[in-house]
């Protein structure tokens, strides 16, 4: 009788470890292995458990370079506050006993949904208060301030104070709510690219069906498609079919018949770095360990479009193939997905009416406020605006929202009113219909401090 | 029953074995260490942390007079000297930032010292002293003009040699610019004078 549960004990168990073992190591859907729900800012990587988790065994390290390998060079651009070098003096060891402030897991636990505020926290919110106790005696103004809200709108960031920093507080302290030349930077893509190719002696200029250079294509070519070709920034530029098409000139080339990603990044490198980066795209980064297929909204806890539901995302997602209509990719493609309260109000908001007036020529080019100026900004890469690149990284401008008051929001406003008006959440429901209910006083008490 | 006679002549070859085998051995000694030469031998903390200062002052003083001083708005006006330099056109760290950037970089380069700049009358307050030698390190500085302060402490469950050496003021701008920051515990700032100490640790 023994021996009976034994055999079926011991079965039991080669069993368990079979299934596991084997699921862990080659199976194809690891979702039982999931110890708690991914946050929103990984969801959509879960399945790939060896982007992060690099090593079976390396500690704190490991967990380390798999955040860094992601999330440094944003760090790096963001003029860190609290970079890891600010702790790694032995002087700081007591402090680092309750908070290891030199890795990004000592705040930022992934699993714990159940436990995760804002921007991925896992560390109650009075956090601060562990090394910056000076502050009651410092700073007057903060007496009466709670204990948790220093990491609030407009106040201060953990990692990200570029709009928030007290010189720059008081350098834009006078600005109006309207700035006297409220215009985005102009795009620069087609005329650097004109450029170039004119340093090289290669003429460009717009293409008919004649010059279609299609050769290792076979079968029918559908008309419409050459048609919108010929009126598209391709076609007006000497890009050929097989440009896309192929990953080569020559003629026995494979004909590439859905282009994706990896044929836009080879004239496209930095968009698709961005797309890559930010939730659109960041199943299909390079980083990602295994391959996954793109995301689509019904794998997304945001409101969408039911006829969008499966619609899987991609450069031609909204920037719609053959076409590649910039104007339709700042507006229509989002609302044709996105169906949440800020996107639908768009449409009756003060930045929607001037998109409007800007595309009947009502208003000079570059006035209007599409959903792309403030989620997909343009960025000037040097002072005088030569070369401007649109940031395809949909999240670089969105959490925390300050992030968008330089690249985007002072572009026509002044300081002051954007950080009011990104701290009223009402007003961004509303999509910006209307004056801010808020005022946040960092700029007084910049001011403050300035005139003793 | 061996004779008087025999046992003297046993003893006496004990003895010429044992100075034959001491004999030898010495001379292999000595063969070995004249052939070796130079042997490395380790430098005392102290000396290892009076020379880390050496570089870390003679390159900051360099920094200030050569470059701040040369190129800054008291010069040339090509460079911006200022706290928030990175996001100023022709912004330039201040020497004190330059010295916590080297300290910075320091630790991503080797682990086998660390440095820091700190002040009884700090600007920002987490340079003030933590860990109780680093206050008396600083106390002594300041007490005991021309002196250095050396000592050992625990932080981490790791020893460390604690050096603390004094942070002079030795051009205008510094006592000018700290005597006028908002955010300066202390206005009366003389060329001279000990603002604050330069902290050297080596784990032991």
């Amino acid at each position: 009788m023994k021996r009976f549960f034994w055999g079926v004990w011991l079965l039991l168990t080669i069993g368990i470890a079979a299934y596991y073992g084997y699921m862990m190591l080659y199976g194809e859907d690891k979702t039982p292995l999931l110890i708690g729900e991914t946050t929103y800012g990984h969801y959509q990587i879960e399945m790939s458990c060896s982007t992060c988790h690099t090593d079976a065994f390396g500690g704190p390290e490991v967990l380390q370079n798999a955040c860094t390998q992601c999330h440094a060079e944003e760090l790096e651009l963001a003029n860190d506050s609290h970079p890891k070098s600010k702790f790694t003096d032995p002087r700081n060891a007591d402090l680092l006993e309750i908070i290891d402030a030199r890795y990004c897991v000592s705040c930022h636990t992934e699993h714990h949904k159940d436990k995760t505020l804002e921007m991925g926290l896992t560390l109650p919110k009075d956090y601060c208060f562990h090394c910056h106790q000076e502050i009651i005696e410092e700073r007057e103004s903060h007496k009466d301030l709670a204990f948790d809200s220093c990491a609030s709108a407009g106040c201060h960031n953990y990692h990200d104070n570029r709009a928030l920093y007290e010189g720059f507080l008081v350098r834009h302290a006078d600005e109006p709510i309207f700035k006297a030349i409220a215009l985005i930077p102009e795009r620069t893509g087609e005329k650097r690219y004109i450029e170039k190719q004119a340093k090289k002696k290669i003429e460009v200029k717009p293409l008919a069906l004649a010059d279609a250079n299609f050769s290792s294509f076979s079968g029918e070519l559908p008309k419409d498609v050459v048609h919108e070709w010929m009126a598209s920034a391709h076609g007006k530029n000497s890009i050929q079919c097989i440009d896309c098409h192929a990953d080569s000139k020559s003629a026995d080339a494979e004909w590439i018949v859905k282009p994706d990603h990896n044929q836009c990044r080879s004239c496209h490198q930095p968009q698709v770095k961005g797309f890559l980066e930010g939730k659109h795209g960041m199943r299909l980064a390079d980083t990602v360990a295994d391959p996954l297929t793109a995301i689509t909204p019904a794998e997304s806890e945001l409101e969408f479009k039911h006829e969008s539901l499966g619609i899987a995302h991609s450069c031609v997602a909204c920037h719609s193939s053959h076409e590649f209509d910039t104007k339709t990719a700042a507006v229509e493609s989002c609302l044709g997905c996105h169906n949440d309260e800020h996107s639908l109000a768009y449409l009756e908001s003060p930045h929607f009416s001037l998109w409007e007036k800007e595309q009947q020529g009502e208003l000079p080019k570059n006035s209007g406020v599409s959903c792309a100026t403030c989620h997909m900004p343009r960025e000037k890469m040097d002072k005088a605006g030569t070369k401007v690149i649109v940031n395809h990284n949909q999240n670089a401008t969105l959490r925390p929202n300050e992030k968008m008051i330089r690249p985007v929001c002072m572009s026509c406003h002044g300081l002051a009113f954007a950080i009011d008006a990104l701290a009223d959440e009402e007003l961004i429901k509303n999509n910006f219909k209307g004056k801010p209910s808020i005022h946040i006083k960092s700029i007084d008490m910049a001011i403050e401090r300035e005139k003793k | 029953m061996k004779s008087v006679a025999s046992k003297k002549l046993a003893s006496k070859k004990v003895v010429k074995k044992a100075l034959a085998v001491v004999s030898i051995t010495s001379a292999t000694l000595l063969i070995a260490s004249c052939g070796g030469g130079d042997k490395a031998v380790g430098i005392e903390p102290q000396v290892h942390t009076d020379a880390l200062f050496a570089v870390m002052k003679a390159d900051r003083t360099n920094y200030t007079k050569l470059i701040i001083q040369r190129l800054g708005p008291k010069g040339a006006g090509a460079i911006t000297p200022k706290e928030e330099w990175k996001d100023l056109e022709n912004g330039a760290p201040l020497p004190a930032q330059m010295f916590r950037a080297g300290a910075e970089a320091v630790r991503d380069l080797n682990d086998t010292f660390t440095y820091s700049l700190q002040s009884l009358w700090p600007i920002n307050k987490q340079n003030a002293p933590k860990s109780p030698m680093e206050k008396e390190g600083l106390t002594f500085i300041k007490d005991n003009p021309g002196e250095n302060f050396y000592g050992t402490e625990e932080l981490g469950g790791v020893n460390y040699y604690t050096a603390v050496y004094p942070d002079v003021a030795v051009a205008a701008p510094c006592v000018d610019c700290h005597n006028e920051h908002k955010d300066t515990p202390k206005t009366d700032f003389k060329l001279g004078d000990v603002m604050g100490g330069v902290v050297i640790r080596v784990p032991l």
